[in-house]
């Protein structure tokens, strides 16, 4: 016998991982949901991941629940607490579970296979045996067998089942019959455990207070709202994963928000177009003539978008672009996450092209840094890129409530009216009047004297087309200094001082963040005490540049193969390549402190070595 | 170079009701080729804006890429105008009018433009009727990268160079018919006095308009062997449907239920009267139209005239219940529900 077996494990509080290992369109969403929620709604921090395949049914599928007494925000890569409900994982799953572990599995037909493991804990549950004679149809027992793992989890860990009632009632209301039912099906679990399993797990969940003061939302739903604030009224898209809820999320606040209740008329407009050619297109369209407009998507429609994107650059016309990264290249990994459009961002189109980004860590930042992109946009008359990423935009984060300033006023940039038309000798549209390379723009309708014609073919700084190089040339450049000044005004970077001396550092990005922080901690209980910079807007302000000149090893952490926030770095600074180490994670998964841990670790050991 | 303005000398010129001049209607010099067919739409562009009495200002000029995108520089001087991306001027029209539909949105393209790569942006702008006259200045042939066949060029045409198209031509009024569209004509650079009162329809009927123009490319497909040359299509032009744009404030006369003769009130403003030129041909009848377009005439003759007319659909923004006021108008306070919405909303995400 295994001699870790007999070593009773460690009691863990409100400190490990709950997985569910499930089938892909078995409904078992809403059952994790529930139990997340209400170990979030006991006051524990909790990180949430749910891993799906791009299909609609019967591939595998897992949400992972981490609870963290500490409040950390990434996966921890472990497993301590498997809920086993597919057959074709099932030896995988076993095989994840961590050394003192527990896995639940469904024992309605033998599966002596789940107790191979004598460092682990196996229980078995009758779940479809239970449903089955508790409930009639075929679909009602199998959502009901997740409501059932839902019960057992809570009797092994001691979940609150008062608070996974109430839950169950908000989300059916008046619907008293699916209010009994899941109650139901949660109790036989619950039951089952009662009686089959007198002894405590090693796994608790006790309540805390950390929660309070903070929400569970995606990334997404918060941007989608960002864009409500913000006063966005002209959205248009094309169905992309990890996007849609992006959108979905508008439109539900919008209806919510934006309805008239006299007239029923709608003040915003959603167009589904017919694929990020058409979606990018209208959303120039209706940047141009005024509104502030947006279009969701991710990678591949950036891809397809890119020719709009230069036209969009050149022609100074406002409108923001979400990009929600997936893995790459191609159609790639639709349901994985990373940070692979990096580069592209900055740059796309074709001809010397410089794009302003904004790169949010979490769904907080998402709401804010939607709103500020719709400042920078029409402040800076350009295409305005919000880099998220499936991670952040898909999964529910635990973070601090929102917050909105009711004297906030969007920066609508130079827009002339027509009175000031009026009053105008000559109105010349790309003319740099201000001399802050940022010219004044006029919306279609307002004045006859406000006429001009936008076009990607060359333009002189009137506006009339010119194949004349050097006023060719004069507009360029002032399209490079618009972009530069453009640093100071987009979120800059947050740095997290190691509080002691160090040379070294990392810089990181995005949904990284989480995972950088908790890894911080590691490095400084091992004696390694790092400085830490996230990077949260291009161009890159000073700040960046003096902190990177500051240290002499730095750690780029990021999710990609090829460096791309490095790239950019040594790119548009002025730093020494060779201080740049890359750390990349790329297979697709959330980042976890782990990973960064041991891949800086391993180098600064064979640095020393 | 640089764009050339034109010279705006308007003594002694007749003003509209707005007393403007036909010279404020117009844009800076075209670059086209002398004789360009397009030249003439931009013309009749003009005098039918003219016309109207609509305020310039009150356009707005979209278009892609190619010979006939270009021509939204040569009219209309005092509107806004946006040249985009080759084939994505429906994109971009539909974001526009969106936001803003107090405006005419007139697209102008050709075939290069929307049958090839623009083809599936006019099916789905046809589609979400976006209110817009949509002009096709058609003359089978890329002209700016010098002569290639496009996807309207008939089967047997020949190149400049002598070699004969194999591939089936697209009719974009065929296609725009069985899309839905609600207002379908063909015409021809070459007759003024039926694309101005059609021109003038367009812009008045709420929705969706096409009016696909054969307008001769002097330059790479005026030949003999061409069916879109200047004498090709003179020799076989046949109007089918003769079309009246009459205003609303004047007088209208004849007969509503003279043989042949259909009075039609738009919208937008004004009467069209149209008068069949083949007793069983109604432009009322979508079936009818498909099937008369699509059977070859023994004679090769070419139909034009309003082909297809259906007044009652619901444009794009009723079907998306956008506000009487532009979207751009409306001021932040209503657009944002602002912190106590925001304390409340929150609720659900505990």
């Amino acid at each position: 016998m295994n001699a870790v077996a007999r070593i009773q494990p460690d009691v863990r509080v409100n400190d490990f991982v709950l997985k569910i290992a499930n089938v892909n369109g078995t409904g078992s969403a809403s059952a994790n949901g529930l139990l997340m929620k209400a170990i979030f709604r006991m006051g524990v921090p909790v990180v949430g991941k749910n891993l799906f395949p791009s299909n609609i049914q019967g591939l595998p599928t897992w949400y992972e629940i981490r609870l963290t007494k500490d409040g950390y925000r990434s996966r921890a890569g472990t497993t301590e607490f498997m809920v086993a409900m597919n057959a074709e994982t099932y030896a995988q799953d076993l095989a994840e579970v961590s050394p003192g572990g527990v896995i639940l599995y469904d024992d309605t037909w033998p599966r002596p296979e789940m107790h191979a493991r004598e460092d682990i804990t196996a229980i078995g549950v009758p779940l479809a045996r239970m449903c089955n004679a508790e409930f009639d149809n075929a679909r009602t027992r199998v959502l009901m067998k997740n409501m059932a793992y839902v019960g057992a989890v809570a009797a092994l860990t001691g979940i609150d089942v008062e608070i996974i009632r109430s839950m169950v009632e908000e989300m059916f209301g008046t619907k008293a019959h699916l209010i009994e039912a899941n109650m139901k099906a949660i109790q036989l679990g619950l039951d089952y455990i009662r009686e089959k399993h007198a002894e405590p797990l090693n796994l608790r969940v006790e309540p805390m207070d950390k929660t309070a003061g903070h929400i569970m939302i995606d990334g997404n739903t918060a941007a989608g709202l960002g864009a409500v604030y913000a006063g966005a009224t002209f959205g248009a898209w094309y169905p992309i994963t990890p996007s849609t809820s992006l959108m979905d999320g508008y439109k539900a606040f919008c209806e919510k928000f934006r309805i008239d209740k006299e007239t029923g008329e709608k003040n915003f407009c959603i167009i589904q177009a017919e694929d990020e050619l058409a979606s990018i297109g209208m959303a120039v369209g209706a940047g141009w003539n005024g509104a502030r407009a947006f279009t969701p998507t991710s990678g591949p429609g950036i891809s397809l978008m890119s020719e709009f994107i230069g036209f969009a650059y050149y022609a100074e016309i406002p409108v923001v672009l979400f990009d929600v990264q997936r893995a790459g290249p191609s159609t790639g990994l639709p349901t994985r996450t990373q940070q692979c459009d990096l580069t592209m961002a900055a740059y796309a189109s074709h001809g010397d092209t410089k794009h302003i980004c904004v790169y949010p860590a979490d769904p907080r930042e998402c709401f804010e840094m939607s709103v500020q992109s719709f400042d920078l946009a029409e402040r800076f008359q350009a295409p305005v890129f919000f880099m998220t990423d499936l991670d952040i935009g898909m999964n529910d984060w635990m973070i601090e409530e929102l917050e909105w300033d009711d004297s906030y006023v969007p920066d609508r940039g130079k827009v002339l009216s027509a009175k000031e038309l009026e009053a105008m000798e000559k109105f010349y549209r790309y003319e740099d009047r201000d001399g802050d390379a940022v010219p004044y723009r006029t919306l279609p309708g307002t004045h006859p004297k406000g006429a001009y014609f936008t076009r990607g073919s060359g333009h002189n700084w009137k506006g009339g087309y010119t194949e004349d190089g050097v006023e060719y040339q004069e507009v360029l450049d002032r399209l490079t200094r618009k972009w530069e000044s453009a640093a100071d005004t987009v979120p800059g970077p947050v740095i997290v001082d190691a509080g002691k001396p160090t040379r070294r550092a990392i810089i990181s990005i995005g949904g990284c963040d989480g995972a950088v922080r908790e890894a911080l901690d590691r490095f400084n209980e091992a004696g390694l005490p790092l400085n830490y910079l996230r990077v949260r807007g291009f161009p890159f302000n000073s700040e960046i540049e003096a902190f990177m000149a500051e240290h002499d090893e730095i750690f780029v952490v990021e999710q990609n193969r090829d460096a791309q926030l490095r790239s950019l770095l040594i790119n548009e600074t002025s730093v020494d390549k060779t201080k740049l180490v890359p750390i990349l994670d790329y297979a697709g998964m959330p980042a976890n402190p782990e990973f960064i841990y041991d891949a800086i670790m391993a180098h600064c050991e064979t640095e020393e070595a | 170079m640089t764009s050339m303005p034109k010279p705006k000398i308007s003594k002694h010129l007749p003003t509209n009701a707005l007393g403007l001049t036909i010279r404020n209607y117009e844009g800076v010099m075209s670059t086209l080729c002398a004789g360009c067919g397009h030249d003439s739409v931009t013309a009749a562009l003009v005098q039918a804006f003219w016309e109207l009495n609509l305020a310039p200002e009150s356009a707005a000029k979209v278009s892609g890429i190619g010979c006939s995108s270009k021509t939204t520089a040569y009219f209309m001087g005092q509107s806004h105008g946006i040249n985009c991306v080759h084939g994505r001027m429906p994109s971009v029209a539909t974001g526009a009018n969106a936001v803003n539909g107090d405006l005419h949105y007139i697209g102008i393209s050709g075939d290069g433009d929307s049958l090839s790569i623009g083809f599936g942006q006019f099916a789905h702008a046809i589609r979400r009727n976006l209110n817009m006259l949509y002009m096709i200045e058609n003359n089978g042939v890329y002209g700016l990268t010098k002569g290639q066949f496009s996807a309207s060029a008939d089967i047997g045409t020949k190149s400049k160079k002598g070699l004969a198209n194999e591939q089936t031509p697209i009719d974009p009024c065929v296609q725009a018919l069985t899309l839905g569209a609600g207002f379908v004509a063909r015409s021809f650079s070459g007759d003024k006095s039926q694309l101005v009162p059609l021109i003038k329809a367009a812009l008045m009927h709420k929705g969706f308009a096409v009016i696909d123009v054969i307008s001769p490319c002097v330059t790479f497909n005026d030949h003999a062997g061409s069916t879109k040359s200047y004498a090709h299509t003179y020799k076989y032009y046949h109007p089918l449907v003769h079309t009246d744009f009459v205003a609303q404030a004047d007088e209208i006369t004849g007969a509503p239920d003279e043989d042949g003769l259909l009075s039609v009130t738009l919208h937008d403003g004004g009467v069209l009267r149209l008068r069949q030129t083949e007793s069983d041909y109604d432009p009322r009848d979508r079936a009818q139209a498909i099937e008369t377009l699509m059977t070859p005439s023994d004679s090769g003759e070419i139909r034009t005239g309003l082909l297809y007319l259906n007044e009652d659909m619901g444009d794009m923004h009723a079907s998306n219940s956008l506000p009487a006021r532009p979207l751009n108008t409306i001021p932040q306070d209503v657009l944002c529900p602002g912190s106590e919405a925001l304390a409340k909303l929150q609720a659900r995400y505990r």
